[in-house]
């Protein structure tokens, strides 16, 4: 089976029915995505397919074959990272952690897709995505911030 | 327990005629379109051991078009999708109300029309909006096609009319021949987002002169197996003006119709009231 993730072709042999979480996570090895609640309730699993924010954990793999796939680590690395994640560390975006890779990639959607700064849109475009740290202001800011400073989700 | 999947076979047809060919030969397979309820269940371990009949390769079946008499919707379009459409945003808008509250972003992004009718849940949100429009199912099986009034789709709790390898291939929306006076669709759920409805309610009315009502047609969502219309307070109202007498013996007759439960969401006593409050309201016109 063929997939494309992170702008990389990627091959994959093993279960058809494996979820696109474990194929990313263990065959992969891209471990920035998180599995949270397994019930498309929490969205910390949250990756892109055909640039639209979706939960990884609900997925088998072979419904997304050949569909575009990303995950956080297509956002930055730490020497150099995208304009909304340096919004997250600059507005306290993230505390223990897990929620955020699934909060930056709903966000990036965002962004990407010509969404506004305004806190009640931002809300909304979250709702999918559970955090129980920050009370979610500081999340709203960070985007706020991304969306203010255009900086989209990407590396510039 | 997990979901294995070493334990699960996938069938992976490239066409509706292909799906089709398969599920007749495989009428125990399980369909699977966005997989938004089935995998929340497979991932319990509930699941293991099934055929799947996965539909992600069925491309004609997830477009949109709009005709000269309505708008037909693919079973696997999205309910983002369907959000987006501008004919459908424009004609149906209690459609596109109910797909904006089925979970978030990525639950939307992902379930599709014809895989939350063929589920079947009795809280399945965009039911009361299709029982308004009146909606058709179209589907497709080694005995050829049919189409089905959508108020004849569903059979109870979590099952359908549809027979063995029926596939469910669009969904019809008939354009309304006037344009609604008033229209409401409204959801009640623990929180604004992510849950699942206690009451879910749409509706239209037409106004024609003196104030009688022309047509008024109002369906409910979680308070019955299936998503009802509420023909008896439909009767009630429709030919009459909407004086208070007429409003209370529509809200009297709202149970007739339904027979919601006590369950882990509400009990039924507060949906009853609550499904009366916005009967109640929306007739009045202060919705």
């Amino acid at each position: 089976m063929k997939l494309k993730v992170n702008g990389k072709s990627r091959s994959f042999a093993g279960a058809p029915f494996k979820r696109l979480i474990e194929v990313l996570r263990e065959d992969f090895g891209l471990t920035g995505t998180k599995e949270g609640c397994g019930e498309g309730e929490c969205g910390a699993c949250t990756v892109l397919v055909d640039g639209e924010p979706v939960n990884s954990c609900l997925i088998p793999v072979c419904s997304v074959e050949g569909r575009r796939i990303e995950t956080v680590e297509s956002l930055g690395n730490p020497g150099k990272l995208s304009p909304l994640q340096e919004a997250f560390m600059e507005r306290g975006g993230a505390q223990c952690g897990i929620c955020t890779p699934g909060m930056l990639m709903t966000a990036t959607a965002w962004i990407k897709g010509g969404g506004s700064a305004a806190p009640g849109a931002i809300r909304e475009c979250l709702a999918g995505n559970l955090c129980r740290c920050t009370g979610y202001q500081h999340i709203v800011d960070s985007v706020a911030r991304a969306v203010k400073g255009k900086g989209g989700g990407k590396r510039r | 327990m997990r979901g294995a999947p070493e334990t699960m076979a996938v069938l992976r047809p490239k066409s509706g005629a292909e799906a089709v060919k398969l599920y007749g030969q495989q009428t125990k397979a399980v369909p699977l379109a966005g997989g938004t309820d089935f995998m929340v269940l497979w991932n319990l371990g509930l699941l293991n051991g099934r055929t799947i009949l996965d539909l992600s390769g069925v491309r004609d079946w997830r477009k949109i078009a709009a005709a000269r008499t309505g708008v037909l919707v693919g079973s696997l379009a999205t309910h983002a999708e369907i959000g987006r459409h501008p004919t459908v945003r424009a004609e149906f808008p209690l459609l596109v109300s109910a797909c904006a509250t089925i979970g978030a972003a990525q639950i939307q992004n992902r379930g599709t029309l014809g895989g939350n009718i063929a589920n079947a849940s009795p809280a399945g949100d965009t039911f009361p909006s299709l029982l308004v429009y009146e909606a058709v199912v179209r589907t497709v099986s080694p005995r050829g096609k049919r189409k089905l009034p959508i108020s004849e789709v569903f059979a109870g709790v979590k099952r359908t009319t549809l027979g063995p390898g029926e596939l469910i291939e669009a969904v019809e929306l008939p354009f309304l021949d006037k344009r609604p006076s008033r229209r409401l669709f409204r959801k009640v759920g623990t929180r604004l987002a992510q849950a699942i409805s206690k009451t879910v309610a749409a509706g239209i009315l037409r106004l024609g002169k003196g104030g009688v009502v022309e047509d008024f047609r109002f369906a409910l969502g979680s308070m019955a197996p299936t998503a009802v219309r509420l023909t008896e307070a439909e009767s009630a109202v429709v030919g009459f003006k909407l004086t208070p007498a007429v409003v209370d013996e529509a809200c009297r007759r709202l149970e007739r119709s339904v027979s919601p439960i006590d369950d882990i969401r509400s009990t039924r006593e507060y949906r009853l009231e609550v499904s009366r409050n916005i009967l109640r309201s929306f007739l009045e016109g202060n919705q």
